[in-house]
């Protein structure tokens, strides 16, 4: 399958200093974002926990890429590290059809497809911060973070 | 990918795959469906112990797979979930996962086998 082997990331530190992007237009990118999810909170010293809801995350927005426009899309993975707060930065967009009412898409059970409609509120949920624009036939673009907590922050030994 | 259903007695064993996409869903529930027909299966037990990640995407081909089978008359348990999934789930913030889990296959089986036992003394019940 062309495209399907991307590498994820060749050398893990720069992933973690560099930010990154991947596209999403395959459904098998999916599984490769999720894990490069998982490798930039490793990175970050996120905890078991966070880090499976990042790349749960991570999952529902390049799903939504995947299966709600024509062409997918990218998501890009961003370390912050200022004022003495680290987390990591999400940032899913694409150019397709656009979210006409954004506020029924957030809704739980609100789906155009047959899907759970649960995906964007979840990634609400689950991220500590949650943004969303959107403009129909231009396209959407999501970004959630989180944060390390303080218990993370003090044993994460690559701190700097 | 075809995924494999094993027959038990009268009860359906099938494990979900970690990558498993859209395509091979819709394949696996047509197959899950003739197999309880082929094999008139009482039970079907769905192990997941192979997927590090569920979102809703596969909760829903899970809820759907169970949903089908019981109107086929088959009793289902998901087994093997991993913990952080359950915690992710709930904190996903709806019940998206609409199935009975039990810990591991040998919990599932248990469980399967006194709800079809149940059932038949309830039909037996019936019948008099
Ligand atoms: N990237 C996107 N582009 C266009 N529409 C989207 C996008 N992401 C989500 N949507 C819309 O928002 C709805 C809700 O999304 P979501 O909560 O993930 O549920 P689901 O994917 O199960 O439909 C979708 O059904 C779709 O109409
Ligand atoms: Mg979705």
């Amino acid at each position: 399958m062309a495209g399907a082997k991307l590498t994820t990331c060749p050398d893990p530190e720069d992933c973690f200093r560099r930010p990154s992007c991947l596209p999403v237009t395959d459904e098998h990118h999916v599984q490769i974002v999720r894990r490069h999810a998982l490798q930039c909170t490793a990175q970050l010293g996120m905890s078991r926990l966070s880090s499976h809801y990042v790349a749960t995350a991570v999952s529902e927005l390049a799903n939504n890429l995947f299966f709600h426009t024509s062409n997918g899309g990218e998501i890009r993975f961003c370390c912050l590290d200022k004022a003495g707060r680290v987390g990591i930065e999400i940032i899913a967009q694409d150019e397709g059809p656009g979210i006409v009412d954004i506020a029924a898409a957030m809704t739980d059970g609100f789906s155009t497809n047959g899907g759970l409609g649960a995906g964007l509120g979840g990634v609400r949920r689950l991220m500590d911060e949650f943004e969303i624009s959107s403009k129909p036939g231009i396209g959407t673009r999501i970004i959630a973070r989180k944060w390390l907590t303080e218990a993370e922050l003090c044993c994460d030994r690559k701190s700097h | 990918m075809k995924i494999a259903i094993m027959k038990l007695g009268g009860i359906l064993i099938t494990a979900l795959p970690l990558d498993l996409i859209d395509e091979d869903a819709m394949e696996f529930q047509g197959d899950l469906l003739n197999e309880i027909n082929a094999h008139d299966a009482k039970g079907v037990i769905i192990d997941i112990s192979a997927l590090d990640l569920v979102d809703s995407f596969m909760a829903r081909i899970i809820n759907d797979s169970a949903t089908m089978a019981g109107l086929l008359g088959a009793e289902v348990v998901v087994c093997g979930m991993q913990p952080q999934i359950g915690t992710t789930l709930i904190e996903m913030g709806r019940e998206l996962l609409g199935v009975e889990t039990a810990l591991n296959l040998d919990l599932a089986m248990a469980r399967i086998l006194a709800k079809v036992k149940a059932e038949d003394m309830e039909q037996a019940d019936d019948g008099t």
